[in-house]
């Protein structure tokens, strides 16, 4: 009895000990870059920056732009900075402990990267009153904590325009995720866009209730390529789109990075996030002591948002109405929801002369002309 | 609807459903010899990041198959040694290998992240894939969809004709009375714990090689549970989990073509399709209490300590 009782204790403690190592992933990664600060400290105290990023750096996407910022910024400035991140965090209480961790361990800047990281870095802000923080994409705001989000919507009609001019059945379609104001700008950016180039265009939307998925993602690109769509871009998390898109020999508009390498002949451009900028711009004030706290929406005119480099089907005619586009985004003559804008029901959003306001564009809740389908209700 | 469209909607369902197949027909087996294993969903991600590692080194996506099985295998193994062997709870040991091998896939599987390799192409079979309606779906889908197939009715004839069959079933209805007439009740247990093992990690393969050819952490986005869900929906029978399995594939694909078709219904309710489905079931079996209690194998879930 006694002996079985053993043996089941042996079994539980190999079960914890492979569920601590796990669980231990993420902290191990924060903890290699963190070693080395005491040595360092003494020659010349460099600015501790802390980045904490929702997904791994290694997805392509969202996380990936994040850091890799962080590595330009460590370029940039050497031994002035010393970077430390931590990957796949869950949003909520477990981000909280990992904020909380950087702050207390000698960070001077927090990035802390996801929507749901908002209440906590505000909770962590305030009990850390000498670290500054930088959030992306919410919209609650402290002495010690700004906010930062990129106009991606405005790549996003760039490549509507390569879209708009490069289909031939005049239908595109739009892999998206759920219905929330920024994917909805994203999807009303894009139509605009290829409505400008091309007045008989239909982009057909699919909502895969999901933002990572890759092979829910693969069916909703295959439904809409049996729709007719023969370009195709996504507002998800994967590269299964631009893959579907490969496969069946139709054309695709990336999102988050350039991911040519899923679709060699299918990938035409992406909608691309830099940080770098931005990163830079913040990295500066701080150590020239003229840190604020603001709310930063940076675009094309930043480089914030950007497009992936254009593949060799891409017309020479649409490359360069595209480069004038960005450049007059660029200059500010233009925007993107500069009127008349119009809904689905044909009714005027926005006047002629007059253009959309960040408030507006912030809840963004009905598609534009040229969208086709309902938008559901979320 | 255009007989184009149902015949990419046959041929999309076979395909959705066919990771669920190979993933239910392993727990099935484990669950008849009965040993209840929970870690379906780390089993699953070790094979993809194992096949589609193997098939990027090595340029072979056969090899990378094979990698996938064995990533599976060694996964249900080490569930083996502690649940059977060791006589660890089967719940806490298979939860603790779906953590552990969510969490170890994504640590080896880091920098093949942002990779693209040309997957595992269909083979067409000439003029029956020209076959109106049903000849797409049958006869134009990848190798391991019909490898599933073969799986499939391997496991049907198993239980259905061959002695072994009845051994595995004697031993999770009873373990003592089957050891007691000399059937090796730890070994047979093993055997079908390291079978399911490899079903998952060829379910892994199928995602990460065949399905969308890519890594990405979590990739297999809840399939193993929805499999395990699967086995309850079929009650334990061997063909009722190939009906269940395309019955969830088509559920989950409906709700993005009924969408492509322009229908009105809220994706969210479309998205709950395949679960609303399985509490149906569920609802179903528990008004025939009795004939879903004969199916459930008597002895699942519990350990079973050899007599000395």
């Amino acid at each position: 009895m006694t002996l079985s009782i053993n043996k089941k204790m042996a079994a539980f403690s190999v079960v914890a000990a492979l569920g601590l190592t796990a669980c231990g992933k993420a902290p191990e990664t924060a903890e290699a870059p963190a070693a080395a600060p005491e040595a360092a400290a003494e020659t010349a105290a460099p600015l501790k920056i802390g980045f904490v990023y929702v997904g791994p750096t290694g997805d392509a996407g969202w996380t990936y732009a994040h850091d890799e910022a962080r590595k330009a910024l460590e370029a940039k400035y050497g031994d002035k900075i010393e970077t430390t991140y931590v990957e796949s965090v869950k949003e909520g209480a477990d981000s909280e402990r990992v904020i909380g961790q950087l702050a207390r361990t000698g960070n001077d800047l927090i990035f802390t990267t996801s929507f749901g990281y908002m209440n906590p870095t505000l909770k962590v802000a305030g009990m850390n009153p000498e670290v500054k923080f930088e959030h992306a994409s919410g919209y609650k705001r402290a002495d010690n904590m700004g906010t930062f989000f990129t106009r991606a919507y405005q790549g996003r009609y760039l490549t509507g325009l390569v879209a708009g001019s490069m289909t031939e059945t005049n239908v595109i379609g739009y892999v998206a995720s759920f219905p929330i104001p920024e994917v909805i700008r994203g999807i009303n950016a894009f139509t605009k866009g290829a409505l400008e180039v091309n007045p008989d265009v239909k982009v057909k939307v699919v909502w895969a209730s999901t933002w990572f998925d890759p092979a829910k993602e693969r069916e909703a690109a295959e439904t809409l390529m049996l729709q007719g769509a023969d370009i195709l871009t996504q507002h998800t998390d994967s590269a299964a789109v631009v893959q579907a898109a490969e496969a069946k020999g139709k054309f695709a508009i990336g999102y988050h990075s350039d991911m040519a390498v899923y679709g060699e002949k299918a990938h035409l451009t992406a909608t691309i996030h830099n940080w770098e900028p931005l990163y830079t711009a913040k990295v500066e004030a701080v150590l020239n002591d003229t840190w604020t706290s603001e709310d930063l929406w940076p675009g094309i005119a930043e480089g914030t948002t950007d497009l992936a480099p254009f593949a060799d089907v891409v017309p020479a005619a649409v490359r360069e109405l595209v480069d004038a586009k960005k450049a007059a985004l660029k200059a500010g003559e233009m925007r993107v929801f500069d009127g008349p804008l119009l809904n689905q029901a044909g009714e005027v959003i926005v006047a002629e002369g007059e253009t959309m306001e960040d408030g507006a564009l912030l809840g963004f809740n009905q598609y534009v002309q040229g969208v086709e389908g309902a938008l559901p209700k979320n | 609807m255009d007989i184009d469209l149902i015949a990419n909607i046959l041929f999309a369902t076979l395909r959705t459903g066919t990771p669920l197949i190979l993933i239910a027909l392993g727990e099935l087996v484990a669950e008849k010899a009965g040993v209840l294993n929970l870690g379906q969903e780390g089993m699953v991600l070790m094979g993809a990041v194992s096949g589609f590692i193997v098939a990027t080194v090595t340029g072979s996506l056969t090899l990378g198959v094979f990698a996938a099985i064995a990533a599976g295998l060694l996964m249900s193994l080490l569930f083996g040694v502690l649940a059977i062997s060791l006589v660890s709870n089967q719940v806490a040991t298979g939860l603790a290998l779906t953590i552990f091998g969510t969490g170890l896939s994504a640590f080896v599987g880091a920098s093949y992240v942002g990779q693209g390799i040309e997957g595992i192409t269909p083979w067409i079979v000439p003029v029956l894939s020209d076959i109106p309606l049903v000849g797409k779906a049958l006869f134009a889908q990848d190798p391991l969809v019909y490898l599933s197939w073969v799986l499939f009715i391997g496991v049907y004839l198993f239980f259905k004709k061959s002695r072994g069959g009845l051994v595995v079933r004697a031993v999770g209805e009873n373990p003592e009375a089957a050891n007691a007439v000399g059937m090796k009740v730890t070994r047979v247990r093993y055997a079908a714990v390291l079978f399911g093992g490899a079903m998952s990690g060829l379910a892994g393969g199928y995602l990460s090689l065949a399905y969308t050819p890519l890594w990405t952490e979590g990739m297999s986005a809840g399939r193993g549970w929805i499999a395990l869900a699967l086995v309850v929906f079929a009650s334990w029978k061997v063909s009722r989990v190939m009906l269940g399995a395309y019955l969830f594939g088509a559920a989950s694909i409906m709700h993005l073509v009924l969408q492509g078709l322009g229908f009105e219904v809220s994706p969210n309710l479309l998205a709950m399709l395949p679960y609303v489905a399985t509490i149906l079931v569920l609802m179903i079996l528990a008004n025939d209490a009795a004939k879903a209690k004969l199916n459930t194998p008597l002895s699942l879930g519990q350990p079973y300590r050899p007599q000395v």
